[in-house]
């Protein structure tokens, strides 16, 4: 039953992440690209605004930050859990 | 040395490689076929992903749809690359440790039942076939526009050669041969906007272009503010103006993300890694080798737009366009700079009229009545209709001595123009006649050829791939022959892969007209049927068989009514119930956008119909509890 509990409390751990996770991607594409968009406008990057830019440019930045570290996270909950390969 | 033998040169010596690679890669298992043996590391993954991702739409189409659609056209480039953060979060690890062969193979053993996945087999295969025409189409495009040949040689060479690695290789084959296509289709794509990115911002990174400055000008204006300035000058949209449905526009952003987490031709990508580790961080390799060409391609778009403005009206780079004349037909037909002008006029795809036979070609955006007008004429004089016509064009003085000419505070009339003068701007130009608009040498427009060639074959392979073993594994393993040996198993998926080559290459050859509409319905579906089927049956131990039948059936029905009923039942032009204009659709949700309301339908007729009727049997319980946690994913079992 030990292992029962173990792999219970790594799919909770592991889940916590993902709903993190899902919120920073939610948050910089729908969020600052879309929605906020008329809000941010007064934030300049560079010769545009900072909603156009995270639609053309910025959002797909933190995209790729946000996999790896979900990925270098699991790792470390993979081992914690002792269920790494 | 001539433009058409340096194109065969570079073109020739891609395709050599390809070959080679096929003949060093051949699959001996179906282990190999399917899924490369499992021993593709996932850097290698990442950039085979990219390429089996990045079509012809991706390479030829995509700036051109930015440049013109400006900031609301991002909904392609947050929906197509946001789509790999669910693909890492939710289902590649998962499906990786699960550890079979295809999409339809999961779900018919995570819902215990030979209809689910009969049914995901029929939603794959109406996706991948939809998707695989578009690719053939582009090929037999690329190689008519820069080799010479007719289209359908073209495709005929282009379908030889997967053959070649497809067949002979499976999945080993098209992944190491995707690697070199990657490379090709990057240096291809880059290559121009860094000249480009220099010769307008003064920047070499395209991505720092497009927020720099202006520079032809004296750098003291921003490029961004610059392109709106010419283009709202001429009557354009601006390139940054706020979206007119910020609704539809979350919702189609949306439908394109779970529906490019739900292709089954990227999911099964994910299978070729050695571990579950591998799957998660392989979708981040993925996702940068594709925002090299991502983050690069609003600055290829914004910056042809404004080259080709200022081609147009070479007064627009000091000051207002109107303050000079525009270009005028004798510069077209005797400066070398302007000859990709008359040769892109050829095929068709850039068109100009001297309307009001002043000599220059004036290009305006003429307002909503006047472009109806100008429609309505072009209607008749196909249709033969001459007392139309006439009756027509008397009524267009009145609206030429009403509408203005973008900002100049005249109107058309005023101003001595009849119209806009350049009549057919496609929307692929924008990326094949780059090289040539901003003069760059012939060996790079030779690398562009071989570019779109390798983002076009990379991606049929890809979802030939997809097709066959959908049909080999699901359909003849699966239901029709369960002892089949292994050996006659892997001539079964070279059978149908060989099958599929050529029903694509014939659908190739006769376009359905509808071509390009049929992508909403591949990503409308993926999104509506596949990723909540597969998601449903990672994240939740309740979602029994009854669900997932019912949740794919009303998303699959859902999707593809809608779809049908603005663009056609199956297509036939004329069939449709309501017209295809944002006036008609409901709630303002375009037949594009509609995947993710299908999604979310699907979800929930799952969770009732779950609800309603008896929890799955402990061994789909046990299967589930053993996806969730990495240990022990091993080789796949061939079982």
């Amino acid at each position: 039953m030990a292992d029962k509990t173990s792999s219970n409390a790594y799919w909770a751990a592991n889940v916590r992440v993902i709903l993190i996770s899902l919120a920073v991607w939610f948050a910089c594409s729908f969020g600052m690209g879309i929605i906020l968009r008329p809000a941010l406008s007064g934030i300049m990057v560079g010769g545009a605004d900072l909603g156009f830019w995270m639609a053309q440019n910025g959002s797909i930045y933190v995209f790729l930050v946000l996999i790896f570290a979900y990925a270098w996270k699991m790792n470390k909950l993979d081992k914690d859990h002792g269920v790494d390969e | 040395m001539d433009q058409f033998t340096l194109n065969l040169i570079v073109v020739g010596l891609t395709f050599a490689l390809y070959i080679g690679i096929a003949v060093w890669a051949r699959a001996g298992s179906t282990a190999e076929f399917y899924a490369a043996g499992q021993g593709v590391p996932p850097v290698m993954n990442g950039m085979a992903t990219g390429a089996d991702w990045m079509s012809a739409a991706s390479f030829i189409s995509m700036a051109g749809i930015i440049a013109f659609g400006g900031y609301e056209a991002s909904a392609f480039l947050m929906g197509w690359t946001g789509g790999y953060v669910l693909l890492a979060l939710l289902l590649a690890p998962y499906l990786r440790k699960f550890g079979k062969f295809t999409v339809p193979e999961f779900v018919g053993d995570r819902f215990y039942s030979g209809g689910a996945r009969l049914l995901a087999v029929i939603c794959l295969i109406v996706i991948s076939v939809t998707y695989v025409i578009g690719q053939m189409t582009g090929v037999g495009v690329t190689f008519a526009r820069f080799l010479e040949v007719d289209t359908s040689t073209g495709l005929w060479i282009g379908a030889a050669l997967v053959f070649a690695y497809a067949v002979l290789g499976g999945m080993k084959g098209i992944t190491y041969t995707q690697v070199a296509q990657y490379v090709v289709l990057i240096v291809a794509y880059t290559i121009p906007a860094l000249f480009i990115s220099l010769q307008l911002t003064g920047s070499f990174l395209p991505q720092l272009g497009l927020i720099g400055s202006y520079a032809p000008s004296g750098g003291d204006v921003a490029f961004l503010a610059k392109l709106d300035a010419v283009v709202t000058e001429l009557g354009f949209k601006a390139y940054t103006a706020d979206s007119s449905n910020y609704f539809n526009m979350f919702l189609f952003t949306m439908s394109l993300m779970i529906g490019t987490a739900g292709l089954p031709h990227v999911i099964i990508r994910f299978f070729t890694v050695p571990k579950v580790a591998d799957a998660r961080s392989s979708a981040g390799w993925s996702l940068v080798f594709i925002a090299l060409l991502y983050t690069v391609a609003p600055a290829v778009g914004s910056m042809a737009r404004l080259n080709l403005s200022t081609t147009m009206w070479p007064a627009a780079i000091t000051g207002s366009a109107f303050d000079g004349p525009a270009i005028t037909r004798a510069d077209i037909d005797s400066k070398p700079e302007l000859a990709w002008v008359k040769t892109w006029e050829k095929t068709g795809l850039l068109a100009m009229k001297d309307l009001n036979g002043d000599g220059q070609i004036q290009y305006v955006n003429e307002p909503a009545p006047l472009a109806a007008n100008t429609k309505a004429i072009a209607d008749a004089t196909k249709a033969k209709d001459d007392a139309k016509v006439a009756e027509l064009t008397a009524a267009r003085e009145a609206l030429l001595a009403e509408a203005q000419v973008g900002t100049s505070g005249k109107t058309f009339a005023e101003m001595g123009l009849k119209g806009n003068e350049l009549t057919t701007v496609n929307n692929d130009i924008m990326v094949l006649a780059n090289p040539e608009i901003a003069a760059l040498p012939g060996w790079v427009i030779a690398i562009v050829a071989a570019g779109a060639l390798a983002a076009a074959l990379s991606t049929a392979a890809g979802l030939l791939l997809a097709i066959s073993s959908a049909i080999s594994h699901d359909l003849i393993k699966g239901s029709i022959n369960p002892n089949i040996s292994e050996k006659s198993e892997l001539l079964a998926a070279r059978i149908s892969m060989a099958g599929a080559i050529l029903v694509a290459t014939l659908l190739g050859l006769n376009p359905p007209g509808f071509a390009a509409q049929t992508v909403a319905l591949a990503f409308g579906l993926a999104a509506a049927t596949i990723f909540p089927v597969l998601m449903m049956g990672i994240f939740s131990k309740r979602v029994n068989k009854e669900g997932a039948i019912a949740g794919m059936l009303v998303g699959l029905v859902f999707t593809s009514v809608y779809i049908f009923i603005y663009k056609g039942w199956f297509f036939i032009p004329g069939t449709n119930n309501l017209p295809d204009v944002p006036a008609s659709y409901l709630f303002g949700i375009s037949p594009l956008s509609i995947g993710t309301v299908g999604a979310a339908l699907n979800f929930a007729t799952a969770f009732v119909v779950s609800g309603m009727t008896k929890a799955p049997p402990q061994d789909v319980v046990d299967l589930v509890d053993s996806i969730r946690v990495p240990k022990g994913a091993g080789a796949a079992q061939s079982h």
